[in-house]
């Protein structure tokens, strides 16, 4: 786990209640994982892709990522977002950020503690995010350590590839 | 400590004494049920070994009959496996098919104190069987059909507890309405439903509620086995099962009354379902292109037998279209036999197959640029049933039934008074 326990990035701000379709839009349901990346906020934020570098930092408010059962964290793990810091996520976007490999965690009074632009940094081992423009810590609540590791080893496909039981993402698939 | 359902079903199938708030269980799936979307060609990952083919449900909801090429090719991936590993409950266009959620409750897969997971968000819906089961992500599924495992963080709950009964016309998606707009959100928590009040709301009832609740963000929402419920289930599903109550010291996070005696039809304004019911008096008169009447909430015999009744020998107003969608086709062909499906088509309501389309935007009642729809299905978010400046406010089939003849949003209660419930 060292080396991944300690990560910074630029922030960029976002309100309560982001739902799955602002980060992948249903036209894009039936599209490739690579174009569903180029997707992310287009509706609500047009500049988000064209600005944003590997790494940067979302902060959300409430129920982070409600909405439907899309794969809409494996766009902002695609499209190089760092990690994810809400005031509370939706259980259903947890876990594709766990089973997709996205850092994605709860930081109890963060949208207050950030501006757009800071940079905050997150401690995986303590559990604090922290504002480097401010010194303000706060802290994040930790996440068991077998969802922990998942989230952090790359998700849960990789395993079930080791273990054969589902095929490399790329295998001729027969329709 | 006792336990609430969702504790004591999770703690059942991890095998495990007993779970609390903060624990991750990993649990035995009973049921796994696949959609179609899962075998689209550009998101299927190719399963190489089921962990027990008895386990698992097919169903083709989203994608019926396939409106493209890539749908139908989905298709033939689903068939392609269903037979490869022998899973025999495949519900492939025809007599057995409809929305994932309604085949569930018509068949009773959902069997009450077990676990169940399936890739669509509205898969609380099972809750009303007293089934812990939670929408869950693709590669919980792969995980689900390969391993026969899922894991759950525990979370909070919140219990409901229900007395009187509902007036004429108010039925349990005005009591979601109640609910959504009163408390919100249930992000992490549970949400369980029960009291003497209970056994008044239906099977159906409860089935509209318990598939709501994925707006409230709730991870499970289970209600109370009773013998109405325990009857249902052993009529359509042979194997065994055991329900789980609520321990008498089961500790919640809150514990609400809600009195259905004193409820009335509500409607949600466009863009979000919680924290926004108005009574419909506030909106009445509201001009509407579409009514829609369908989905896994509002697919019911007891949907269509409202919406029926409020038309009967009536006719839909002249430039608004009233879109009625069976949640199976077994429902279809009970609401045919009853006389409903005649009832909607003399009023002037286009009656579809069984499919999830039009409540995702699909296809069977998209709606245009800067159209206004009211809606008795699951979400109203912007863009949701189409382009994203139509505006959806979401309703009873009763309401919006009555709407469709008003051609503006309208009360259904003349068409109910002196009714029993």
């Amino acid at each position: 786990m060292s080396g991944n326990n300690m990560l910074a990035g630029r922030v960029w701000r976002f309100g309560d209640n982001i739902n799955t379709d602002l980060m992948l839009p249903g036209p894009y349901l039936v599209r490739s994982e690579e174009d569903q990346a180029k997707a992310v906020f287009t509706t609500n934020r047009p500049e988000f892709l064209r600005e944003m570098r590997r790494g940067d930092v979302i902060i959300g408010g409430f129920n982070y990522g409600m909405g439907s059962s899309r794969p809409a964290a494996r766009s902002l793990r695609n499209c190089g977002v760092g990690f994810l810091l809400a005031e509370t996520i939706n259980g259903l976007f947890f876990r594709n950020s766990v089973n997709h490999g996205f850092k994605a965690f709860e930081c109890p009074g963060v949208t207050q503690a950030f501006e757009e632009g800071d940079t905050a940094e997150l401690s995986i081992e303590d559990w604090t995010a922290t504002n480097r423009r401010t010194g303000q810590t706060l802290a994040v609540t930790p996440v068991p350590k077998m969802l922990l590791d998942m989230m952090l080893g790359g998700g849960i496909l990789p395993v079930l590839e080791a273990q054969g039981l589902i095929a490399p993402r790329h295998a001729e698939v027969s329709t | 400590m006792g336990m609430t359902m969702t504790e004591k079903i999770l703690a059942r199938a991890s095998g495990t004494p007993s779970v609390k708030p903060g624990d991750v269980a990993v649990v035995d799936v009973a049921t796994a049920v696949l959609m179609d979307m899962t075998f689209l060609p550009e998101s299927w990952r190719e399963i190489l070994k089921v962990h027990d083919p008895a386990k698992v449900v097919i169903v083709f909801d989203h994608l019926v009959p396939a409106p493209t090429a890539q749908a139908a090719a989905a298709h033939r991936t689903g068939r392609a496996f269903a037979a490869q590993f022998g899973v025999e409950r495949l519900h492939d266009v025809g007599p057995d098919q409809g929305i994932c959620h309604a085949v569930v409750a018509d068949r009773a897969y959902a069997l009450p104190g077990t676990v169940l997971v399936n890739g669509d968000s509205h898969t609380c819906a099972a809750g009303a069987f007293n089934c812990a089961a939670r929408g869950v992500g693709g590669p919980d599924m792969l995980y689900a059909v390969t391993t026969g495992k899922a894991w759950f963080r525990v979370g909070e709950t919140i219990r409901y507890d229900f007395t009187g009964r509902l007036p004429d016309g108010v039925s349990a998606k005005d009591i979601f309405l109640t609910i959504a707009g009163k408390y919100g959100a249930h992000v992490n928590q549970n949400v369980e439903y029960g009291g003497p009040g209970m056994a008044s709301i239906g099977i159906n009832g409860r089935r509209t509620l318990a598939t709501m609740g994925t707006e409230l963000s709730a991870e499970f929402v289970i209600f109370e086995a009773d013998d109405a419920l325990v009857e249902y289930v052993r009529e359509r599903n042979t194997q065994p099962f055991e329900p789980a109550p609520p321990d008498p010291d089961a500790v919640y996070r809150d514990r609400r009354g809600i009195d259905l005696s004193t409820l009335e039809p509500l409607v949600a304004l466009p863009d979000a379902v919680v924290n926004n019911s108005v009574p419909v008096s506030e909106v009445a008169g509201q001009k509407i292109d579409q009514a829609f009447i369908g989905s896994c909430a509002n697919g019911t015999l007891d949907d269509l037998a409202a919406a029926a009744k409020v038309v009967a020998g009536r006719k839909v107003a002249r430039g608004t279209r009233l879109i009625v969608t069976p949640g199976t086709q077994a429902i279809y062909r009970a609401a045919l036999k009853a006389g409903y499906v005649e009832t909607l088509l003399d009023a002037g309501a286009v009656v579809t197959p069984a499919t999830c389309g039009a409540c995702w935007g699909g296809h069977m009642g998209t709606l245009g640029p800067n159209e206004t729809c009211i809606t008795a299905s699951t979400r109203n978010f912007k863009g949701r049933m189409g382009d994203p400046s139509a505006r959806i406010f979401m309703a009873s089939p009763a309401t919006v039934a009555a709407s469709a003849l008003a051609g503006a949003i309208a009360h259904p209660g003349e068409f109910f008074r002196g009714d029993a419930a």
